[in-house]
């Protein structure tokens, strides 16, 4: 038989899991969706003894009445797929707890088989294990395994192909006793819901009962397709609730998760576990968490490693940096080169290289700063920063998981709102979660900081630094104050709880960082390569067309006719290489000012003319309007469009000081309106790609909140800035 | 001698069991599912450096609850090494 075996990997987040998961299929992974939800399902293939193994990778839960997105989609994975086999990875350190999971997939009667990983730490913590005594007591196969290592994975999965052709598919559900009066209800209820056949070629019956009893909405809710069986077990269900309620002021819920830990407890206490209580006193990780988190240290160690990421991002970033640079540079002379003169190569070096070029360059950068973030994650760092942090975002109807996603987005100047806005899944409850999605693209995202630095260079070049630390933390602040301006309006709700596990520090291994890198970085890249070109096209179609009437062209032709001439017969003279040279300017000098001004007739340019009445109020002028229409398809696009507006020709973000000086000398640009544009910068609507995320993880309704909330806001605060500003 | 109180009100390093557990619903099953029944033994191991959340010991690994969750908790003191 050559049926092709569907395997899943389940168990508590930081069991290894995933671990485990880049053990087995290595490389080959691939990315989707569960339906429905925005939880990525990740499965890779592998071949065990000649078969076809599909290996899915369900979401860490710490039980199967789900309480996240996650939880829910890893069980509608279980129900409705019946995978051949399930895979617990339990973190062996805390047995205990990670049974609770196995002991639900055996009451759903799932094809359980139990992975214990991190079998290195067991035995340095002189704690032992037998496996054997635990397999025969909970009846399932039992594999010792080291995740990291790749150790016990190849018995691990022959353990589970051998257990799935010999149970074929069947497996009995384990009947636990949850006491008297629960086990009275479910032998009630068990055979109305048989009589129903509700879910019954997915579910053993007795477990839907168990829902019931338990209070799962999910399940209450489907059963509402038997009117007449919803009514039956509801009546049950209150009924004990209020006789355990009157007897032992409990609730059912609790009274089943007391007897499936009594169960757990009973089982170790056959001698599964014996430890040597000596070596117990305090793990490292706690010791470590003595400093980390301490009251006085804690901050400052926390702002030292933020720090030290962005150095390092810009530091080590700039290099593949330049490279690229010089490579988009390259295509576009190449393109220029081969392509004749005219609106198709202006298409292709203006539009494509130059806009997909402009978001690409800053790959290097984003994959340094994912690095860093991903190796801080697997280190279980971050989860300190929610720690520590909690307490802060909390006053602002946020959350400390709202940390990461914050960072992300470039918390520390550098990072990208999109992976950032996707980082957002972690946290559990919608409002928390959307008003964190809603307020991270205030942060200094890699695109902003060009912008950030050409203002900064041309107004404020002795206090630069200084300028862009004051930026970093403006855009915290009003990160968390818009969060909780929304959380007292419009999105409303109560805050999730924040139980949350603090996993031991564990160095990272190179792989699992490099993979959480890459599948980030790739997010960015892949929309820079649809939605980033799409765009570009657009924005250099709406800034090239109508393009100058003929006689105005014709009339630049005829200027440069005429340098041209007085060229020629000057080189014919014999001039001196200077004084051709001042020939070369003026000629260079004539197509930008046509460049300003065909800029300026474009359709791009009336928009920004027609906005000048209005945003003159901010201090902007027609040419700050077109650059900052354009910064809508990625925040950069600012500085090129601001070097055509200013007649610049070609300007290259990373080489701003002309932009800058010519800046500093326009009259109508003074440092207010720098600090202004600043403050509109930061503000204002989400780049397209961010907004397009923002829609993925919430709806368009909030995407679109979003662009005109956040422009308001932003030009509310900048009008605000510069009307002060200029009266003082 | 037996003494009875709020788990937030524990200080960092006591060792107490739970009494009781008075969350319902979503916050309940949560504190169900990490571990927190009644008479399982805990430590307070420290707390943020706001004072909330608090990191407790519990099943041989670390939990963090903020302290509004952990009003939920009643737990009998066992031991507090340093009072």
């Amino acid at each position: 038989m050559s049926e092709k075996l569907t395997f899943a990997l389940a168990g508590n987040p930081n069991s290894g899991k995933t671990t485990m998961f880049n053990a087995l299929t290595g490389a080959r992974q691939h990315v989707g969706n569960y339906p429905g939800v925005t939880v990525a399902k990740k499965e890779g293939l592998l071949r065990v003894d000649g078969r076809d193994v599909r290996v899915v990778d369900l979401p860490g839960t710490y039980s199967l009445t789900p309480y996240s997105q996650e939880e829910l989609a890893a069980r509608n994975f279980l129900i409705n797929e019946k995978p051949h086999a399930v895979i617990d990875v339990l973190d062996a350190n805390t047995l205990e707890r990670s049974l609770y999971l196995a002991v639900q997939f055996l009451e759903l009667g799932a094809p359980l088989i139990l992975a214990l990983n991190m079998m290195d730490e067991v035995r340095r913590r002189r704690m032992t294990i037998d496996t054997a005594k635990l397999s025969e007591l909970m009846g399932v196969p039992v594999v010792e395994t080291i995740a990291r290592d790749g150790e016990g994975k190849e018995a691990l999965i022959r353990e589970a192909v051998a257990y799935t052709e010999a149970n074929r598919g069947k497996t009995e559900p384990l009947r636990l006793s949850y006491g008297r009066d629960i086990d009275a209800a479910l032998d009630e209820m068990e055979p109305l819901v048989k009589g129903s056949g509700l879910l019954a070629s997915l579910v053993p019956a007795r477990w839907v009962a168990l829902k019931f009893l338990e209070g799962d909405p999910d399940i209450i809710a489907m059963s509402q397709r038997d009117k007449a069986l919803a009514a039956a077990l509801t009546s049950i269900a209150d009924r004990v609730a209020a006789h355990v309620r009157r007897t032992e002021n409990t609730h059912p819920e609790s009274i089943i998760a007391d007897h499936r830990y009594g169960y757990i407890a009973a089982l170790l206490r056959e001698g599964v576990v014996r430890k040597d209580t000596t070596a117990e006193n305090l793990r490292l990780s706690d010791r470590v968490d003595k400093v980390v988190t301490n009251a006085f240290l804690g901050p400052l160690i926390m702002l030292a490693v933020l720090y030290g990421m962005f150095q390092l991002t810009f530091a080590v970033g700039e290099i593949p940096m330049g490279w690229l640079e010089a490579f988009f540079g390259w295509l576009g002379g190449v393109a220029e080169a081969s392509i004749p003169e005219g609106l198709f190569q202006s298409l292709v070096v203006s539009g494509v290289i130059d806009g997909v070029g402009g978001v690409l360059g800053f790959v290097p950068l984003i994959l340094v700063m994912f690095l860093c973030l991903s190796f801080l994650e697997d280190l279980g760092y971050m989860a300190r920063l929610a720690y520590i942090l909690d307490r802060v975002f909390k006053l602002f109807g946020l959350h400390g998981s709202s940390v990461m996603p914050f960072i992300v987005s470039g918390g520390i100047p550098g990072g990208c709102a999109v992976p950032g806005v996707m980082a957002a899944r972690t946290l559990r409850s919608a409002p928390e979660r959307l008003a964190t999605i809603l307020t991270a693209p205030f942060m200094s995202c890699g695109a902003k900081v060009p912008v950030y630095i050409l203002l900064i260079g041309a107004f404020f070049p002795e206090a630069a630094g200084n300028a862009m630390f004051a930026l970093t933390l403006g855009a915290w602040a009003m990160a968390l104050l818009v969060a909780r301006l929304l959380r007292g309006t419009v999105i409303k709700g109560a805050a999730t709880p924040f139980l949350m596990e603090l996993p031991p520090y564990r160095i990272p291994t190179l792989r699992g960082v490099l993979i959480h890198t890459w599948e980030r970085g790739w997010q960015y890249i892949k929309k820079a390569g649809t939605i980033i070109l799409a765009i570009s096209v657009l924005l250099w179609a709406a800034m090239t067309f109508p393009s100058l009437p003929d006689d105005q062209a014709a009339d630049f032709e005829a200027r440069r006719g005429t340098i041209q001439a007085e060229m020629d017969a000057a080189a014919q003279a014999g001039a001196a290489e200077e004084a051709l040279a001042a020939f070369e300017e003026r000629l260079a000098d004539l197509d930008n000012a046509q460049a300003e001004e065909a800029l300026r007739n474009s359709l791009a340019g009336r928009v920004g003319t027609a906005l000048e009445g209005l945003t003159s109020l901010a201090g902007y002028d027609w040419r700050t309007n077109i650059a900052l229409v354009g910064g809508f398809a990625a925040k950069e696009v600012i500085v090129s469009t601001l070097g055509t507006a200013y007649s610049l020709g070609e300007v290259d973000p990373e080489e701003t000081d002309s932009l800058s000086a010519r800046l500093a000398a326009d009259p109508a640009f003074g440092p207010w309106t720098a600090i202004s544009l600043l403050v509109f910068t930061m503000l204002y609507a989400p780049c397209f790609v961010a907004v397009v995320a923002i829609a993925k993880e919430s709806s368009w309704g909030w995407a679109v909140f979003s662009m005109i909330f956040n422009t308001a806001l932003a030009f509310g605060a900048a009008t605000l800035v510069y009307q002060v500003g200029t009266r003082l | 001698m037996e003494q009875t109180t709020g788990l937030r009100q524990l200080k960092v390093n006591c060792r107490a069991r739970i009494r009781r557990i008075t969350a319902q619903g979503e916050l309940g099953r949560r504190i169900r599912d990490m571990g927190l029944v009644p008479d399982t033994e805990i430590q307070v191991i420290g707390k943020a450096p706001l004072r909330d959340p608090v990191a407790i010991r519990l099943r041989d690994f670390t939990l963090t609850l903020r302290n509004n969750e952990a009003d939920h908790i009643t737990v009998t003191v066992l031991e507090c090494p340093d009072v």
